[in-house]
């Protein structure tokens, strides 16, 4: 009996892990076919005997693309602030591409490109997305929308930002005062543009005062707030954590604080694996009148203010000179 | 203290509500450290018991190796296998990276070294005149083993246990490999650092009741098994 009680629970965990994988709608590829798949071009969509626990049956996709894995690198902030939650089901919906949505720091989401690891990117650092273009390792890039950088710090402005008139100028009190500056330190989007505005400010910032957490923005905000500090902040981020700190914007609208977003395709000339079919899609939808009107009007009705400015079919230039 | 209420609150309601995001979460979550447990034990418990009955050079130096293996920090289980699984490197073709299998394998690699190492610890504590006790009365080899198995099975199910709770509960390697990927790789611990990371402490206190309690759960089971026929 008791050796049959054992037996009773064994199975029971098995049975759930077994059972757990028969619902799981995946559709990853199996061990030992995917190069096959790879080669002939066939969505994996025929039955296939699931040898493992962990190989479910494949959906059946209607119409689905020849490549239909899209592995989109991006910034945290288009995650965080749930952007993304919304375009990419979209997306999937009306083209039949699943897209794998890597969220990182911009300047890894531009590595995981510059080496064929990604398929497109959705980036807003401007200045290190060039030396990428030229070097032929992205194409398509296409300017997509844009929201603002704000300063943000304690209630009580202990350097004396609020009244500034320049982001540079806002940094500069902020070293000279010694304050307590909270940098993402990870070579993000938001830590780049952070590093030109030091720059600008003509501050070499370290010391005591000038913590890095090499965390994502939402983190960073979290460890300002603990500490009382100043950090810079992408609008969107800033927002949906608006209700749990006490932080709040210290400076903002100077033209430097603009947080341009692009979206481009990874070469596929270059990287035989990279999917750019499916990226090239991705990038048509993002400039969509109809995405680009979702994203005018995305968190309008959570946070009582657009989070991004959709700039679909313009330049660079037209933002930045109108 | 308010908000540990509100996420107290908010875990019931997800759970009440069986939100269909919140179950298939739960249910990979299950599923890769399950599978991840499952094979280490298949390999970890016979390599234990080899390294623990078998004489050979070299013997002391594995085990080294296995229990500093003990220790091996996810986010390195997760570096070593996206080297492996990325575009560029050796098994780039087989296109696993960012899917629940690779999750597997990186969970496999945290969970062998646990499993084999108390294994080993296991079995080794055994007096070892048991298995001349066992060979004079006729058993064959096959029969020592399960016999050794069976008279140490306090020591492997909490090698299971150690294995179980080592995978479940990691965070790095299934963030490097699987990506968090909403409905394909997002399990319930990179779910709970994503909520954190957008603000929504709530959510992420509820996931974190509900890991604690599925983790909970299964050592329960597995507790029940352990002390089954012990002398009251």
């Amino acid at each position: 009996m008791k050796r049959l009680h054992r037996f009773v629970v064994l199975a029971a965990i098995m049975a759930l892990i077994v059972g757990c994988s028969g619902q799981q709608a995946s559709t990853d590829p199996q061990p030992g076919q995917p190069q096959q798949e790879q080669q002939t071009g066939q969505p994996s969509s025929q039955p296939e005997a699931p040898a493992e626990p962990e190989a479910p049956a494949e959906p059946e996709e209607p119409a689905a693309p020849e490549n239909p894995e899209v592995i989109l690198a991006t910034t945290t902030s288009t995650v965080d602030t749930g952007l993304l939650d919304v375009l990419v089901p979209m997306f999937e919906e009306r083209t039949g591409y699943i897209v794998k949505t890597i969220s990182v720091g911009t300047g890894q989401a531009l590595k995981l490109g510059e080496n064929g690891e990604a398929d497109v990117l959705l980036v807003h650092a401007p200045e290190s997305e060039k030396p990428l273009v030229e070097s032929g390792a992205v194409i398509n890039r296409q300017l997509v929308m844009h929201n603002d950088y704000v300063i943000i710090g304690p209630p009580d402005d202990p350097a004396g930002v609020k009244g500034t008139a320049t982001a540079a100028e806002g940094l500069k009190k902020i070293a000279e005062a010694e304050a307590i500056f909270i940098s993402r330190g990870d070579d993000s989007g938001t830590h780049k543009k952070e590093r030109s505005l030091w720059a600008a400010a003509g501050v070499e910032p370290g010391g005591q005062w000038y913590q890095e957490t090499g965390q994502g923005m939402g983190a960073t905000i979290n460890v300002a707030n603990e500490k009382l500090g100043y950090t810079l902040s992408d609008r969107g981020t800033y927002l949906a954590h608006k209700k749990n700190i006490d932080l709040e914007v210290v400076l903002e609208g100077d033209t430097p604080l603009l947080n341009i977003y692009h979206v481009m395709q990874v070469n596929p000339e270059k990287w035989p694996m990279v999917n750019g079919e499916g990226a090239a899609a991705f990038v048509d939808f993002m400039l969509e009148d109809e995405v680009q009107e979702i994203i005018r009007t995305f968190g309008v009705d959570k946070y009582g203010e657009p989070l991004f400015f959709p700039d679909g079919g313009k330049t660079e230039e037209e933002l930045l000179g109108g | 203290m308010e908000m540990i209420g509100q996420g107290i609150v908010a875990a019931l309601k997800m759970l009440a509500s069986g939100d269909a995001e919140l179950v298939r979460v739960t249910l990979l979550t299950i599923r890769v450290a399950g599978t991840a447990t499952l094979l280490s034990i298949l390999v970890g418990i016979p390599l234990g018991c080899l390294l623990a009955l078998a004489r050979f050079r070299g013997r002391e130096f594995m085990i080294s190796l296995i229990n500093a293996g003990m220790g091996t920090p996810p986010v390195v289980a997760g570096l070593v296998v996206s080297l492996l699984l990325w575009r560029s490197g050796p098994f780039g073709y087989l296109k696993l990276m960012y899917t629940p299998t690779a999750m597997i394998f990186a969970q496999f690699i945290i969970a062998l070294p646990l499993v084999t190492g108390f294994a080993l610890a296991g079995i080794g504590q055994l007096n070892p005149k048991l298995q001349d006790q066992i060979l004079a009365l006729g058993a064959s080899r096959w029969q020592l083993y399960w016999l050794l198995i069976r008279e140490a099975r306090l020591s492997l199910l909490a090698a299971i246990i150690g294995g179980f709770g080592g995978v479940i509960s990691e965070v790095g390697a299934s963030t490097m490999v699987g990506g968090n990927i909403l409905g394909r790789t997002r399990v319930l611990t990179t779910a709970t650092v994503m909520e954190v990371s957008k603000g929504n402490f709530d959510i992420a206190i509820a996931l974190s009741i509900i890991l604690m309690f599925l983790i909970w759960l299964v050592t329960y089971a597995l507790t029940r098994l352990q002390q089954r026929g012990r002398p009251q």
